[in-house]
C-alpha cells in the first residue's frame, strides 16, 4: 500500500489509458464493458484519496519519470483538481451501468469494443487535463479527449450525428489550436510551461511585455471558451448532444465541459490572476455580460425546442452560463457559487439526459410530441427527471438553489442588484421549459406509441435513481459541494493580484 | 525602412500570421468538407512554425552536449511540436473518416447540400 | 406525549408525523380502510404532538432543533414561538376534521386516485407544520415552496383540461411570485442585516431607510402569493375546481393561512412593529389590503357559484389580517392572529357545507338552493354559523379579531382601516344572509328529486367545525395568549 500511495497521480492516468488498450485488443462488447466497469468504479477510490490528500496535506505534485519541474513534465492536484477529479470519475462510476443496455441498443454490436475504447480515452484526457501541471500536456490531453469525443458522437445511429461530430471536430480543433497559440506566447515570452513556473515567471514578464501577455490570454480564453461552450461559441454543442448515442451525451454533458471550465479556472485565478492585475482588464465585464447572454438566449432558445434532447443541451448552454457567472464575478462567494454548480449541474444534468436515454431505450425517440403521458408507463424515470428538473429551476432543496443562492451572494458583494435580479428572472426560464415538458408527459393522455414503454431495466434505472437522490441530497448536504468549493474559492481568490 | 527593417527581422512571424489567417479563412469560407480539412491543416502548421522558429538560437549548434560549443539550439519545441503534428494528423484522419461516411450517407461533401438535405437544421 | 419525548423531539416530530403517514400511505395502495386509518392516526398523533408542546411554551420555553447548515446564511432549522404555536395547533386540529370528512366526500364521490389524493394531503400538513415551526426565513421559504408543489396534484385531482389550466395559474403563481420576490427580499434581508432568523422585535430595526424598507415589504406582501393580495389573488378562484376537502385545505388548513402567517410572522418578527410604525412605511399596504377586502367583497356578491363565492370571500378576508398587520398597532396584530384563527374554523365550516350540498344534492349554484335547510338541517345549521362568524356577529369567533383590529385602527387613528372593516362587515352581511335566508324561507323547487343529510362522516366534520367556531368564542384563552405572547419581547 505504501509503495502504491505516492504514485496515485499517474495511476490515476495511466489505469484508464492501459484499459483502453486493453478492450481495443478484447473485441468483444460484454468483456469489454466489465474491463471499462472496472476502471472506471476504481477511478473514485483514487480520486478520493487524492483529494483527501490534497486536503490533509496540501497540494500533492507528482514528477512524471523522476523529472523535476520545471524540465519534466508535473503532475500536480491541489483541492480543486482533487474536486474535479472526485466529480469526473465519481460521475462516470455512477452512470456507467446505464451504459451496457443503452450501448447495446443505439450502436451496432460490432463497434462496441471499439465504443469503450474510445470512452476510456475520453475519460483518460479528461483526468489527464485535471491532474497536469503543464500547459503543453494539458494540451495533449484535450486533444486525446476531444477526438475520442468526436468519434463517440459520430456513432450516433442519425446521419446528422456524422455532420455534428464533424462541425465538433472543427471547431474543436479551432479551439485546441488557439489555446495552443496562447500557450505558445507564454512560452516564448517565459520560457516555461510549467503552469506554477508560468505564473512566477509572467511577472516580470508582463512588465517587461504586456501585449504578449494579453494576446495570449485572449487566445487561451478563446480556445477554452469553445471547448466549454461559453456563448457565443456554444454552436457545435446542440447538435453534438442531441444526435450522439444517449449514453456520450450524458457523459459529455456532465464531465466534458466541466473539465473545460476547470481548465479556464485554473488560467484565470492560479496564472493570470497571480500574474497580472487581471481585474484591471475587461476580461470579467466580458465573462459576466456573456454569461448573462447564455443564461437568456440559451434558456429561451430552450424553450422553442421541441427535441427534448436539444432542449437539454441548450439548457446546459444556459447553464455552463451561470458557472461562468460565477467565475466573472471574481469574488469569494460567486466563484464557490460557480465552482458548485459546476458540480451541482454535472449531478441535475447527468439525471435528466439518463432519464432522456431511458426513454429512447424504451420507445425510440425524444421528440415532446412521442412524450405525452409517458410519466403513466415510466414513473420512476420521469419522477427523477421532475427532480432533477427541479434542481436546474432552483427549488430550495435541491442542489440547484445552492449554487445560485452563492452566486446571488457573489452579485451582492459587489452590491450588483440588478445582478440577483436577472439570475431570479432567468431561473424562471427554466420554470417554463422544464414545465413544458412535465406537463406534456405527466398531464397529457397516453399516446398509443407507448404501449410498451416501461421503466428501464434495473442497471440503467439505477443511476438515474442515484442522480436524482444526488440532486436533492446535495441541496442539504453541502459539504462536498459548496464547502470545498468555498476553500478552493478562498485560496484562488487570495491568491490574486 | 524602418518597417521594412521590421518585416526583415521578423519575416517568420509574417509567414506564421499569413498561413494562420489563410487556413482559419479556408475554414470559414469553404463549404467543400475536405477543403475545410485541408484549411484546418494549414491552420495547425502555422502554430507549428509559431513554435519552432524560436527555437533556433543564432549560432547555436544542434543540442547535443559537446565541450567543443557553448551555445545549442533550444530542443524542447521541436519535442512539443512533433506531438503537436501527431495529433494534427489523426485530427486530419479522423476528419477524413468522418468526410467518408458523411459522403455514404448523404451522397456529397458540400454543406450547403447537406444543410438542404437536413432541412435546414 | 410530553412525558415520553422532551420538546426538542416533539418540534421535528411534528413535521416527521405527517411525513411518516405519506410513507405508509402507499403501502396501503390496496386496503382504503387500513390507508384512511393511517391519515387518522397520524393526524390525532400529530394534533398530540401540537398540543404537548403548549405547556412548555407558555412556561417560557422556546424548543428548538438546531438544524443543518446549508450554506453560508442558510440553515434548515425549527424552533417553536407562540404565533406559529396558533398556527400549528389550527392547521393540526383541522387535519383532524378534513381527515374524517375526506373520508365521507371522496368515497361519496367515488373519486379517483384517492391514495395519491392522501399521500399529497400529508406532505402538504408536513410542509406547514414546517412553515409554522420555521425558525428562519430560509426553513419558512423552503416548506412554503414544498407547501406549493405538493398541493398542486391536489387542485389537479380531477385531471381535466380545466384542472390543468386552473393547476397552471396555481403553480405558475405561486412559484412566480416567491421566486421573482420573495426570494430576492430574503436575499435583501440576509445583505442588510447578517441574519435570516425570526427574532422578536425584528432584526431590520435601524438597519435600513424608508426606501429600502418600503420595497422590503412590498416583496414580501406580494411575494408571499399564497396571501391572496389583489392583484395576485386571482389563483385562489381559479383553484376551485378541485374537490371541496381540497378547498377546505386551501382556503382554511393550510395554504392562504400559510401565506398570512408568514406575512405577519415577517412583519413582527422581521421588520418589527415599532420599527415600521417609526417608519410609517405602511399607509399603501393598509390601502393594497384594504382595497382588496372591499373590491373582493363586491366581486363576490355577484358570483351565482358557492364555492367561487366562497372563494372571494376568502380573499377579501385575509386581507383583513393583511389589514390588522399593516395598522401596526401591537393589538390589532393580536386581532390579526386570532383572525387567522378564527377565518380557519368558519371558512372550513362554509367549505364542508358547500361539499355536503354538492355530495348530497349535486347542486353548486346558489340559486339552486332554494328551502334546502329543510331536508339538510346540519348543513345549513352549520352553514349560517360560519356566515355569522364571516360578518363578525358574536357569539362567535369572527368576532374576535375585527374587535381587536378595530380597536387597534381607533388607537392609531387609521380612518382608512376603520372604514374598511365597517363597510365590508356590511358587504359580508349582503353576500351571506341572502343564502342563509334562501335556504330556510324559500320554498323548495317541485322539480327537484329528493335528498336528505350528507354521509355521516361529512355530517360529523362540519358540525365539529360549526362547535369549534362557537367554542373558540367562550374558549379563546389560548388562542389569546398565544397571540399575545407573540408581540411580547
Amino acid at each position: 500500500m505504501n509503495s502504491i500511495w505516492p504514485q496515485l497521480p499517474a495511476l490515476q492516468i495511466v489505469i484508464p489509458l492501459l484499459g483502453a488498450v486493453l478492450v481495443a485488443f478484447l473485441r468483444r462488447g460484454s468483456l469489454a464493458f466489465l474491463v471499462t466497469l472496472a476502471v472506471s468504479w476504481l477511478m473514485p477510490f483514487i480520486s478520493a484519496a487524492l483529494l483527501w490528500q490534497t486536503m490533509t496535506t496540501g497540494p500533492i505534485s507528482y514528477h512524471l519519470g523522476g523529472w523535476p519541474p520545471p524540465i519534466g513534465i508535473e503532475y500536480r492536484i491541489d483541492v480543486l483538481g482533487g474536486f474535479v477529479l472526485l466529480l469526473v470519475s465519481g460521475v462516470s462510476a455512477f452512470m456507467i451501468p446505464f451504459a451496457r443496455q443503452s450501448v447495446e441498443r443505439e450502436i451496432h454490436p460490432s463497434k462496441h469494443a471499439w465504443f469503450y475504447c474510445m470512452y476510456l480515452l475520453c475519460f483518460t484526457g479528461l483526468l489527464g487535463i485535471t491532474v497536469t501541471g503543464d500547459a503543453f500536456n494539458a494540451f495533449v490531453f484535450l486533444e486525446i479527449s476531444s477526438l475520442a469525443t468526436y468519434t463517440m458522437i459520430a456513432l450516433g445511429h442519425d446521419r446528422r450525428a456524422l455532420l455534428a461530430a464533424f462541425q465538433y471536430l472543427i471547431i474543436g480543433t479551432i479551439g485546441a489550436t488557439f489555446y495552443v497559440i496562447g500557450v505558445g506566447f507564454l512560452y516564448l515570452i517565459t520560457g516555461t510551461l510549467n503552469l506554477a513556473d508560468l505564473a512566477t515567471r509572467l511577472i516580470p514578464a508582463a512588465v517587461e511585455n504586456p501585449p504578449a501577455v494579453y494576446a495570449a490570454l485572449a487566445f487561451i480564453t478563446v480556445g477554452i471558451s469553445l471547448k466549454l461552450a461559453l456563448f457565443p461559441l456554444h454552436t457545435w454543442l446542440p447538435n453534438a448532444y442531441a444526435y450522439a448515442p444517449s449514453f456520450v451525451t450524458v457523459f459529455l454533458s456532465a464531465t466534458a465541459t466541466k473539465v473545460a471550465i476547470y481548465l479556464l479556472v485554473r488560467y484565470f485565478f492560479s496564472v493570470f490572476g497571480v500574474a497580472i492585475d487581471f481585474r484591471a482588464l475587461p476580461v470579467t465585464e466580458i465573462m459576466i455580460a456573456l454569461s448573462l447572454a447564455a443564461m437568456f438566449i440559451a434558456s429561451i432558445v430552450a424553450v422553442y425546442e421541441t427535441n427534448v434532447k436539444r432542449m437539454l443541451a441548450y439548457s446546459s448552454v444556459a447553464q455552463i452560463g451561470y458557472i461562468t457567472l460565477g467565475i466573472g464575478l471574481a469574488n469569494q462567494a460567486g466563484l464557490t457559487g460557480g465552482l458548485t454548480h459546476l458540480f451541482n449541474h454535472a449531478i441535475m444534468k447527468a439525471a435528466l439526459f439518463l432519464a432522456i436515454g431511458a426513454v429512447v431505450y424504451r420507445i425510440g425517440s425524444c421528440k415532446l410530441d412521442d412524450l405525452s403521458g409517458i410519466g403513466r408507463k415510466m414513473p420512476f424515470t420521469m419522477i427523477a427527471f421532475a427532480i432533477a428538473g427541479f434542481g436546474l429551476i432552483g427549488t430550495p432543496g435541491t442542489a440547484g438553489f445552492i449554487s445560485k443562492w452563492y452566486l446571488a451572494l457573489g452579485a451582492l458583494d459587489h452590491g450588483w442588484w440588478f445582478l440577483v435580479a436577472l439570475i431570479v428572472v432567468s431561473s424562471m426560464i427554466a420554470v417554463v421549459y422544464v414545465g413544458r415538458v412535465l406537463e406534456v408527459v405527466w398531464f397529457r393522455p397516453t399516446g398509443p406509441n407507448l404501449k410498451d414503454a416501461k421503466d428501464p431495466p434495473f442497471l440503467m434505472m439505477m443511476p438515474i435513481i442515484a442522480f436524482a437522490v444526488a440532486t436533492v441530497y446535495f441541496g442539504f448536504d453541502t459539504r462536498l459541494t459548496a464547502g470545498i468549493s468555498e476553500t478552493v474559492a478562498k485560496t484562488l481568490i487570495g491568491g490574486m493580484r | 525602412m524602418k518597417a521594412i527593417q521590421t518585416f526583415i527581422d521578423h519575416y517568420n512571424y509574417f509567414i506564421t500570421i499569413f498561413l494562420m489567417v489563410a487556413g482559419l479563412y479556408v475554414v470559414i469560407a469553404r463549404g467543400n468538407m475536405v477543403k475545410k480539412l485541408i484549411g484546418l491543416s494549414i491552420f495547425q502548421t502555422s502554430v507549428y512554425l509559431l513554435y519552432i522558429a524560436p527555437g533556433k538560437i543564432i549560432g547555436g549548434t544542434a543540442p547535443i552536449i559537446d565541450p567543443a560549443f557553448k551555445v545549442y539550439s533550444n530542443p524542447l519545441p521541436h519535442v512539443l511540436i512533433l506531438t503537436a503534428i501527431v495529433v494534427g494528423v489523426a485530427t486530419l484522419a479522423l476528419g477524413l473518416a468522418l468526410v467518408v461516411r458523411i459522403n455514404e450517407a448523404y451522397g456529397t461533401i458540400e454543406e450547403d447540400e447537406i444543410f438542404r438535405q437536413d432541412g435546414g437544421k | 406525549m410530553s412525558a415520553m419525548f422532551s420538546p426538542e423531539t416533539l418540534v421535528w416530530l411534528a413535521v416527521a408525523i405527517p411525513l411518516a403517514a405519506a410513507l405508509l400511505i402507499p403501502v396501503f395502495h390496496r386496503e382504503p380502510n387500513v390507508r384512511e386509518t393511517v391519515t387518522l392516526t397520524a393526524a390525532v398523533l400529530l394534533f398530540l404532538t401540537v398540543v404537548s408542546l403548549l405547556a412548555p411554551l407558555l412556561g417560557g420555553a422556546r424548543p428548538e432543533v438546531a438544524g443543518i447548515r446549508i450554506a453560508t446564511g442558510l440553515s434548515l432549522s425549527l424552533k417553536v414561538e407562540p404565533l406559529g404555536m396558533l398556527f400549528a395547533l389550527i392547521a393540526s386540529g383541522l387535519w383532524i376534521v378534513n381527515s374524517i370528512y375526506s373520508i365521507g366526500y371522496m368515497r361519496g364521490n367515488d373519486e379517483p386516485r384517492q391514495t395519491g389524493y392522501y399521500i399529497c394531503f400529508a406532505v402538504a400538513i408536513a410542509s406547514t407544520m414546517g412553515i409554522a415551526f420555521a425558525k428562519n426565513l430560509f426553513t419558512l421559504f423552503l416548506f412554503y415552496e414544498a407547501l406549493t408543489i405538493s398541493t398542486y396534484p391536489l387542485v389537479t385531482h380531477k385531471r381535466t383540461p380545466e384542472a390543468f389550466r386552473s393547476g397552471r395559474i396555481y403553480l405558475g403563481l405561486l412559484l412566480g411570485t416567491s421566486m421573482l420576490l420573495f426570494l430576492p427580499a430574503i436575499i435583501a434581508t440576509w445583505a442588510i442585516a447578517g441574519t435570516l432568523d425570526f427574532t422578536p422585535g425584528g432584526i431590520l430595526a435601524g438597519k435600513t431607510g424608508t426606501g429600502v424598507t418600503a420595497v422590503l415589504l412590498a416583496l414580501y406582501a406580494f411575494g408571499i402569493g399564497k396571501a391572496a393580495l389583489m392583484p395576485l389573488h386571482f389563483w385562489l378562484p381559479a383553484a376551485m375546481v378541485a374537490p371541496t376537502p381540497v378547498s377546505a385545505l386551501l382556503h382554511a388548513v393550510a395554504v392562504v393561512k400559510a401565506g398570512v402567517f408568514a406575512i405577519l410572522k415577517i412583519v413582527v418578527m422581521i421588520f418589527g412593529i415599532d420599527n415600521l410604525a417609526s417608519l410609517g412605511q405602511s399607509t399603501w399596504l393598509t390601502i393594497v389590503a384594504g382595497t382588496t377586502v372591499l373590491a373582493a367583497s363586491l366581486v363576490a356578491l355577484r358570483q351565482d357559484n358557492l364555492k367561487k363565492r366562497l372563494a372571494y370571500s376568502t380573499v377579501s378576508q385575509l386581507s383583513y389580517v393583511i389589514l390588522g398587520v399593516a395598522i401596526l398597532a401591537p393589538i390589532s396584530a393580536v386581532g390579526a392572529a386570532m383572525h387567522i384563527a378564527a377565518h380557519a374554523v368558519s371558512k372550513i365550516t362554509l367549505f364542508f357545507a358547500a361539499g355536503s350540498i354538492y355530495t348530497a344534492a349535486h347542486k353548486s349554484e346558489i340559486s339552486e338552493l332554494d328551502g334546502i335547510g329543510r331536508r339538510m338541517p346540519w348543513t345549513m345549521g352549520a352553514f349560517t354559523i360560519g356566515a355569522l362568524s364571516m360578518i363578525g356577529i358574536p357569539p362567535t369567533a369572527g368576532f374576535l379579531g375585527k374587535w381587536f383590529m378595530l380597536t387597534g385602527a381607533m388607537q392609531t387613528a387609521n380612518w382608512i382601516a376603520l372604514g374598511v372593516i365597517v363597510v365590508s362587515t356590511v358587504l359580508n352581511a349582503a353576500y351571506f344572509l341572502p343564502i342563509v335566508f334562501r335556504a330556510f324561507f324559500r320554498e323548495p323547487p317541485m322539480t327537484s328529486r329528493p335528498h336528505g343529510e350528507a354521509p355521516l362522516p361529512i355530517v360529523i366534520a362540519l358540525t365539529a367545525t360549526a362547535a369549534g367556531t362557537i367554542l373558540l368564542f367562550f374558549c379563546s384563552g389560548i388562542a389569546l395568549q398565544l397571540s399575545n405572547l407573540m408581540i411580547a419581547r
